[in-house]
């Protein structure tokens, strides 16, 4: 039999039988994703499913210009195969996460060390890259933090005030989330989903109930579909002004910092006037969503949604007239368009850098696939790109609410679900506020999750930040980190 | 002509920090629901339509007891209120959460159908705290959303700073700390370090549905389900997660500045 010629294409929010997804050798496998790969493919997803004593390695690209997903695996593999990570760097995390879960050894990695388990009693450190020289000195902070923030350890390689490198070490906030779903779902999984990355709540829960749904062939309520996108626009409002704050805040610049910190509590009480709850948990549910957005609800939503707006641009023009801020953001923590490519950077951090990258526009689900949303891009790649991102992203994100409030869908907000067909793949992406939320779910023959994959935006963009430090002086990690704001626990799971 | 406009604007903004304590509280939304109430009186004979419907697994009825619900586990779902059928669980509306003592969050022995609020620290601590509290702040496997309604507090709307509650960089400087989370085993000695750094007497505070009882993620391996597992727990405050009126609530409770 000749091994296939091209990976199986399916779009987002979609499934496919597992036997149809095409098999290759392991080395004709690594061939066939770097083919992929190299004509403009974007890896979303690699990972391993056990087979018996063996693992295979699956691989899920995103062809953005093309609106299609593909989807590929090896044969069973017991010990190795040639590292994907040497013809693309996008890789490196991947193939780190299939080592320490499968024990599937990436020949020729060059920098093999687990991502975020228990390693001799520390999560994730191990050896660190090291300069060596009599003027070098290392800075090393975390895992606990001088905030009210997410613990992480930065090991800094400084010479005087400068950073030659920066390894990031996490795993500190793992808590099992992929392991726990594995014969599921369970009674817990929908809230896990939800706090999986608590402030992405809405992203994580629409990618996961688009994968129960698609497994169940069929969709949500077209009304439901309509609320998750308005609850996910609320969502990267909120998370965006507080960042517009914290980076004013990190740049001492405290009227935009005390500002958008009250802005910020608005947003997430609109999302609460949804559901009750802030982080918008309890809103969606497999099979639509659990609460109604009535027309009363719909008005006032509207009018505090305009009120927070007005104050959110007033509080940002600030930021922009300042001299103080400007000189800070600009030409700080730069990372050029083409190595956010060759790293696979996705979301705000990709756009900032001028790449067209985002899912609600690339690979179009649910409501999106009726109302559009224009990628807001800007060039630069450097703090200032980042924050202006926010604040073009604010502005697009209240117009699309207002546009949608406009013209709701009609009907009921959520139908049955029917059992999860056996032996089939789903994948789901969600343009969440940091970027691109994957899940992708394989069922066994029952219909239960024999293995689920998560990947967050911050799994892409956290060696964006590391990057983005070399040659910054350490004083500008602040700023350099907010910038990003990537999440630990979506990053641990 | 910035500066000017900048502080023209503040102006007219005025005074952004809410009346509250000794105003009315913020209202909660109006799906929120705040603590639950159990009356096991109204029970169905034998009914168990809520224990399996609870994510968290809250819930439980022995035959022949009444049924028992862990508002420490409690995630604020909602489900078993749909579920039940005779109305035995219902939603009080009240923001005020936080307890002293673990039992106090279990509710529906009789004389328990709601859960019993924190007393405040005893006169020696009190003296230490009650008018100047520094706390660490520790996420041992928290998702962010404890910690993000933590920090909301130091916004000019809440203020916490007024009532001499700040949040310190180091735990050298703290009287105790503030932890949120379900304390995954790859924080146990991070938790346990920040603790013994802190000065006695020190006082631990735990946010939310993971560091009372290891929330959604109780029982995973990888978890030691809440902070108990590690430090000694002075005060709880339930939710996922306790909106910041519950967390201020809690905190005022425990120095005595509630009336």
């Amino acid at each position: 039999m000749n091994p296939p010629r091209e990976f199986l294409l399916l779009s987002n929010g979609t499934g496919v039988p597992w036997a149809d997804v095409p098999e290759w050798p392991v080395d004709e496998f690594i061939t066939a994703t770097a083919a992929g790969l190299e004509r403009g493919g974007r890896l979303c997803a690699w990972f391993g499913v056990p087979e018996n004593s063996a693992t295979r390695l699956v691989a899920v690209i995103a062809f953005d210009a093309e609106n299609t997903l593909a989807v590929g695996r090896s044969a069973p593999v017991a010990k190795s195969y040639p590292s994907l990570t040497l013809l693309h760097p996008q890789a490196h995390l991947f193939e780190r996460e299939v080592w320490e879960q499968h024990g599937l050894v990436p020949e020729g990695h060059p920098w093999l060390k687990p991502v975020r388990r228990q390693n001799g009693g520390h999560p994730a450190v191990g050896e660190f890259f090291r300069v060596e020289g009599g003027e070098i000195h290392e800075v090393s902070v975390g895992p606990v933090h001088a905030g009210v923030i997410e613990p992480g350890h930065f090991r800094f390689q400084c010479n005087g005030e400068d950073v030659l490198h920066l390894e990031i070490a996490l795993g500190y906030q793992h808590r099992g989330v992929e392991d726990a779903l594995a014969g599921g779902p369970h009674r817990a999984t929908m809230s896990q989903m939800e706090t999986a990355a608590g402030d992405t709540t809405i992203g994580h829960a629409t990618a996961y109930a688009t994968i129960l749904e698609s497994l169940a062939g069929t969709e949500a309520p077209l009304r439901a579909q309509w609320l998750r996108a308005i609850a996910l626009e609320l969502e990267r409002l909120a998370n965006h002004t507080g960042d517009l704050g914290a980076l004013a805040n990190d740049v001492a610049f405290l009227p935009t910092s005390s500002a958008c910190g009250k802005i910020r509590g608005d947003f997430l009480n609109l999302t609460a006037l949804l559901c009750g709850n802030r982080f918008g948990r309890g809103l969606v549910r497999p099979g639509g969503c659990k609460f109604d957005l009535e027309t009363e609800r719909a008005a006032e939503l509207l009018g505090k949604l305009r009120v927070a707006l007005v104050e959110v641009n007033q509080a940002a023009e600030w930021l922009w007239e300042a001299n103080s801020v400007r000189t800070r953001f600009e030409f700080t923590g730069t990372i050029s368009s083409g190595l956010a490519a060759e790293i696979g950077l996705v979301g705000l951090a990709a756009r900032a850098s001028g790449l067209v990258r985002d899912v609600r526009f690339d690979h179009p689900a649910g409501w999106h696939r009726f109302a559009p949303v224009p990628v807001a891009v800007w060039p630069g790649g450097d703090v200032f790109a980042r924050a202006r991102m926010r604040w073009l992203e604010i502005q697009r994100s209240a117009r699309f609410i207002e546009e949608q409030l406009a013209a709701p869908a009609e009907g009921g907000v959520f139908s049955g679900l029917a059992a999860s067909a056996g032996d089939t793949l789903a994948v789901a992406l969600v343009e969440g506020w940091r970027g691109e939320v994957c899940h992708v779910a394989l069922t066994d023959a029952a219909g239960k999750f024999r293995r689920y994959k998560i990947v967050d935006a911050s799994f892409h963009n956290w060696a964006g930040l590391a990057l983005a430090m070399r040659g910054q002086a350490i004083s500008d990690f602040p700023i350099c980190n907010k910038s990003f704001n990537l999440s630990y626990c979506g990053f641990d799971l | 002509m910035f500066i000017h406009e900048t502080i023209m604007h503040r102006l007219q903004h005025g005074c952004q920090t809410m009346a509250y304590p000794d105003g009315p509280p913020p209202a909660l939304p109006d799906r929120h629901g705040g603590a639950l109430r159990v009356e096991p009186a109204k029970c169905a004979e034998g009914c168990t339509a809520c224990v399996p419907v609870c994510p968290t697994q809250a819930i439980t009825r022995t035959p022949g007891k009444p049924v028992a619900l862990d508002l420490g586990k409690c995630i604020f779902c909602a489900a078993c209120i749909e579920a039940c059928p005779t109305k035995a669980i219902t939603q009080t509306g009240k923001p005020a959460m936080a307890v002293r003592r673990r039992e106090d969050l279990l509710l529906g022995q009789p004389g328990e159908e709601e859960l019993r609020l924190a007393i405040a620290l005893d006169e020696k601590l009190k003296k230490l705290f009650g008018r100047s509290l520094r706390l660490r702040q520790v996420s041992a496997g928290g998702c962010n959303a404890c910690e993000a309604d933590v920090n909301v507090l130091g916004t000019i709307g809440w203020d916490l700073g007024r009532f001499g509650i700040q949040f310190v960089a180091s735990p050298r400087h703290a009287d105790g700390l503030l932890i949120t989370g379900a304390v995954s085993r790859n924080m146990e000695l991070a938790l346990k370090k920040t603790y013994d750094a802190v000065a006695a007497p020190k006082i631990v505070i735990a946010v939310g549905a993971c560091a009372i009882a290891g929330g959604p993620f109780a029982g995973n391996p990888e978890v030691l389900n809440g902070a108990v597992a590690v430090v000694p727990v002075d005060l709880y405050i339930p939710g996922c997660p306790p909106h910041p009126l519950t967390i201020l609530d809690g905190l005022l409770r425990l120095l005595g500045r509630l009336g």
